[in-house]
């Protein structure tokens, strides 16, 4: 009886100390609700006007895509291969499901009912500064919204620049090709 | 003066000796096992949402990436949840009109944002870290399993401590190449020790178990 009572009174006890305000701190943490702020939003929105530190962007190359107001021709920093893998894989994150890897436009959304963009490899996409990617990218461009707010200034010109490799992938001659590669394709071209 | 107590107490006191134990233990089995099981963990159990969200749909369906959505996976604690602009993307121009995803165009229209369950929820006095895994080679279906064949998201593993601690006091066994992260279909392969050694000694990984480190 004893026991009994004793285990009850153990489980009884255990029960009332089990409450969750250790697991459910009145903190705010990341796109946690607020019951505080009228809309409930926990992640205040920013006030218009406010310049986080070190976000000022008065590079305009950098964060427009432009020189004098004019797309640039030129890209803000110096590309190298690193820069080119880097603007692959955040191509094939973000521009992908539209425009597909190799760019002509025909992405998985499109197939799904998205409005088909066009070719990369059209005359008048090759004609176009890098800046002018960077504009898109930055601003969205007829049915694409912008990801200025996805992809980092940096990384939208690493993408440009791969979007250059695209174009000269698929708009490439043999003569292109180094003389060592050629070879190679040559033999499997005669076989 | 007489005996206050028959002399079958004896026996009695003795076997209550031996009951109190046994049922101390079946409740404490019993809490162990209560804690640790489905019911409370709510492992493998599909969370409704409005509107429901489907990642099969969107990732094997789609192919679209983790990190086309969770895009602050890489460089922060937290990985994200996309803003409703994220989801317009493309649904301002594909099921344009269909009713399941109204609360998806209310909240662009209305600027109040989507309100998703969470399905993991780490207790408040837990830190976490999504970056710092990912960058070392921890790939997402490892703990949040093949979520590209979730049609509604489930919790895969408990997030107890004692799950945490397997991976943090041995990590060889499920640490896997940079480029392999965000590929939801990776399993260990047969010389999964040596190759998760090596890529330990390469990314720098030592076996962290601390107080501090999940507890700061």
């Amino acid at each position: 009886m004893r026991a009994l009572f004793l285990t009850v009174f153990a489980c009884a006890f255990a029960a009332a100390g089990c409450r969750q305000d250790m697991h459910d701190q009145p903190k705010l943490r990341g796109m946690r609700g607020s019951a505080f702020f009228a809309d409930g939003r926990g992640v205040r929105p920013i006030v218009p006007g406010t310049v986080a530190r070190g976000h000022l962007n008065e590079d305009e190359l950098l964060h427009t895509g432009k020189v004098d107001g004019k797309l640039a021709d030129v890209f803000p920093f110096e590309i190298t291969r690193s820069d080119l893998e880097r603007g692959k894989e955040r191509y094939e994150i973000y521009c992908t499901p539209c425009h597909d890897r190799t760019g002509t436009g025909n992405g998985m959304i499109v197939q799904r009912g998205m409005k088909r963009p066009p070719s990369y490899h059209i005359q008048r996409l090759r004609d176009q500064p890098p800046g002018y990617f960077f504009d898109v990218m930055t601003n969205g461009f007829g049915a694409m919204y912008d990801y200025s707010d996805r992809i980092k200034p940096e990384d939208r010109w690493r993408i440009a620049a791969y979007i250059r490799v695209l174009q000269l992938s698929q708009n490439g001659t043999l003569a292109d090709v180094p003389p060592a590669e050629r070879t190679v394709l040559e033999k499997e071209q005669a076989q | 003066m007489a005996q206050i107590f028959h002399k079958s107490f004896n026996s009695i006191s003795k076997a209550s000796i031996v009951a109190g134990g046994l049922v101390a233990a079946t409740l404490l089995t019993l809490v162990a096992t209560a804690n640790t099981s489905a019911w409370i963990t709510a492992v493998g159990e599909a969370r409704e949402q409005t509107p429901p969200f489907s990642h099969k749909h969107h990732v094997a369906g789609l192919g679209i990436d983790c990190r086309y959505c969770h895009t602050t996976v890489e460089e922060a604690g937290f990985a994200g949840i996309p803003a409703t602009k994220t989801c317009m993307t493309c649904h301002s121009q594909v099921w344009t009109d269909a009713p399941i995803l109204e609360p998806v165009r209310e909240s662009f229209r209305t600027d109040k944002p989507l309100e998703w369950l969470r399905v993991h929820d780490l207790p408040d006095f837990v830190y976490f870290d999504h970056s710092i895994h990912v960058a070392k080679g921890v790939g997402c279906s490892t703990c949040h399993g093949q979520v590209d064949q979730m049609p509604l998201m489930w919790k895969e593993n408990t997030l107890n401590m004692a799950w945490c601690l397997s991976c943090h006091r041995d990590p060889a066994q499920f640490v896997r190449p940079k480029d392999k992260v965000f590929d939801m279909t990776w399993t260990p392969p047969a010389n999964q020790r040596e190759q998760g050694e090596a890529l330990m000694q390469e990314y720098h990984i030592t076996s962290k178990t601390n107080c501090g480190v999940c507890h700061r």
